[in-house]
């Protein structure tokens, strides 16, 4: 396993408007590592995510400073294909937001658009299902509508829909604040396989979850980056205060 | 105790209401049924639905040519209004800035609500005199000219219905596509449009409705019966003969004449028809024709409409 770092944030900063959402973020984030990123409501952890893909673009008036380093390539650039720069970074979002169509094509929908061949396409289909820990489930129904499965299982279909387009890393913003305890337990199961393929980001509110699946956690408050460490170390040995406030709940 | 009964009250006023309003649409119903019933003593229905010979003089009920130009009218207005409505649709829900969609909604609301009969000035002063004098035709009051204003009419509709399905496809489904890396064109093509098709579509379906049942308009700009050329008298059953094939076949050259559509047919010999007689009740036919398609195709629209919410959730 490389223990590179797959992204590295320098100095970023953005605006909504006057809003200063992110102040001066530095960190770095390792290859094959699942990083945690905590912190209260509204602190910038969704924005900051966001940046990693570039999604702010969509938003109207936004202003980003800074450099998000991609292997060393600043996705900031003037003249970086957006496009192709999300198809390597995968999102999955925080509602399993599957397309109202079937099992099969939403998992099929990202390769179609790179331009897989039909040949190939069952295979890339089953894999990903498979990688999603979903095949078992739907392998009898992938021509069923996505929109009929459970929320867990439209989660792991919007996972598999994502590791079908084979990114280099993907960036998951609370994807287990909408399901069942036994539906996240499976989620965080899939993340331990996943981080031996992907680089993994991960927003989540629940301090328990990010102690037992991440390898680092970053603590936002305020839009400010107030301590990154190996999670182990922050949630046990945290340098701030502010850190062990918030993580022992005696934050605010 | 008091609450109860108010409510009781309330309710019972309300059922009273809804119920009338039910009623007077079934007696409407009745009532044209019954004034049409008598015509299908005389001619069979077969032979005044596909008949291609109108003479009330000679007791010549086919009201096919009346069908058949309301359909063709028709068709060309949604030749030229589906494309500029739905690609207008689309630009305003996903391409045009807030304040350009703020600005547009009030008048594509103005633009449906002006009465019809306005439509059908502008079409005889305008549409008709281009079409007379770019055409070099003998007379601009031609099917073209009706779709051309019929096509104006059914825009507003197709706009806001498309554009309103367009912007209720969940944005999840595009922030999904786009952070997939789809283009914003194959985000459209492949997402937004088919999930929005369903409310696309009851919206066409609807603006055919209108564009059927149009008179005021239709009657200024398609010409009719009294200076009609002799190809259209034909059709109609004044001399010569023709089949219903025959008239589908003439189609290219039909679209750059004048027509009657059932509307206008309803309209115009209405003042002469004898009330009671043979005549009025074919006119009353005709009606029933027109209602029959208006219905089918809002129930149609309805259909699709609440089955496109099942789907989207
Ligand atoms: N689309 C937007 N337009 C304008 N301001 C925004 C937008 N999204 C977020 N913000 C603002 O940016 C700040 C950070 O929001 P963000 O959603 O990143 O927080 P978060 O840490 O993800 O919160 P949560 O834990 O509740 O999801 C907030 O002040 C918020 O109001
Ligand atoms: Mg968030």
């Amino acid at each position: 396993m490389d223990d590179g770092n797959e992204i590295e944030i320098r100095d970023l900063n953005l605006w909504y408007g006057d809003n200063h959402a992110l102040k001066d973020v530095n960190l770095d984030i390792r290859k094959n590592r699942i990083t945690a990123l905590i912190g209260p409501s509204g602190c910038g952890k969704s924005t900051f995510l966001r940046c990693i893909n570039r999604m702010n673009d969509l938003i109207e008036g936004v202003k980003i400073k800074g450099e998000v380093l991609l292997n060393g390539e600043n996705i900031y650039k003037k003249d970086v294909d957006v496009v192709a720069l999300r198809k390597r970074i995968g999102q999955v979002f925080q509602k399993p937001n599957p397309f109202p169509m079937s099992i099969y094509d939403n998992v099929a929908y990202g390769p179609r658009i790179h331009g897989v061949g039909k040949k190939e396409l069952d295979g890339v289909v089953e894999k990903s299902l498979k990688d999603a820990a979903l095949w078992r489930e739907v392998s009898d129904r992938l021509e069923g509508a996505a929109l009929d499965l459970s929320g867990g299982q439209q989660q792991r279909l919007c996972i598999a829909r994502a590791l079908a387009i084979r990114p280099d890393v993907i960036l998951f913003d609370e994807p287990c604040s909408a399901l069942d305890p036994i539906s996240t337990h499976k989620i965080e199961d899939l993340l331990q396989e996943l981080k031996k393929k992907y680089t993994i980001v991960i927003v989540t509110h629940n301090m328990q979850q990010a102690a037992r699946v991440s390898d680092y956690t970053g603590f936002f408050l305020l839009g400010e980056m107030i301590e990154f460490n190996r999670t182990r170390v922050l949630f046990e040995n945290p340098e701030m205060e502010q850190t062990e406030d918030y993580i022992t709940g005696r934050f605010g | 105790m008091n609450h109860q009964k108010r409510e009781d009250l309330v309710k019972s006023v309300l059922f009273v209401f809804s119920i009338t309003a039910s009623l007077i649409l079934l007696l409407i119903i009745i009532f044209l049924f019954n004034e049409a019933i008598r015509l299908f003593q005389e001619v069979s229905f077969l032979d005044f639905l596909f008949g291609t010979k109108w003479n009330p003089e000679q007791g010549l009920y086919g009201a096919f040519p009346f069908v058949f130009f309301s359909i063709m009218a028709t068709l060309g207005a949604l030749i030229i209004a589906i494309p500029l409505g739905v690609s207008c649709a689309v630009f305003l829900a996903e391409i045009a800035p807030g304040w350009a969609r703020d600005a547009t909604r009030p008048v594509i609301e103005l633009l449906a609500g002006i009465p019809s009969i306005i439509y059908g000035l502008f079409g005889l002063v305008i549409i008709v005199r281009f079409i007379k004098v770019s055409l070099e035709l003998a007379t601009g009051e031609t099917i073209l000219a009706g779709s051309i204003i019929l096509a104006a009419m059914i825009l507003p509709i197709i706009i806001s219905i498309s554009q309103d399905s367009i912007e209720s496809v969940p944005k999840s489904f595009k922030l999904g596509s786009l952070a997939m890396g789809a283009t914003n064109w194959q985000t459209l093509r492949k997402i937004i449009l088919p999930t929005a098709l369903p409310g696309i579509f009851a919206g066409i379906i609807l603006g055919v409705g209108r564009a059927m049942g149009e008179t005021m308009a239709v009657v200024l700009v398609l010409g009719n019966s009294e200076n009609m050329p002799e190809v259209v008298k034909q059709l109609l059953g004044k001399e010569g003969s023709s089949t219903v094939m025959q008239l589908i076949n003439q189609v290219p050259e039909i679209l750059f004449k004048p027509g009657e559509a059932l509307t206008s047919a309803i309209l115009l010999e209405m003042g002469p028809a004898q009330v009671g007689g043979l005549h009025y009740s074919a006119l009353f036919a005709l009606g029933v024709i027109l209602f029959c398609i208006t219905f089918v195709l809002s129930v149609a629209s309805n259909y699709i409409l609440s089955r496109s919410q099942i789907s989207v959730r």
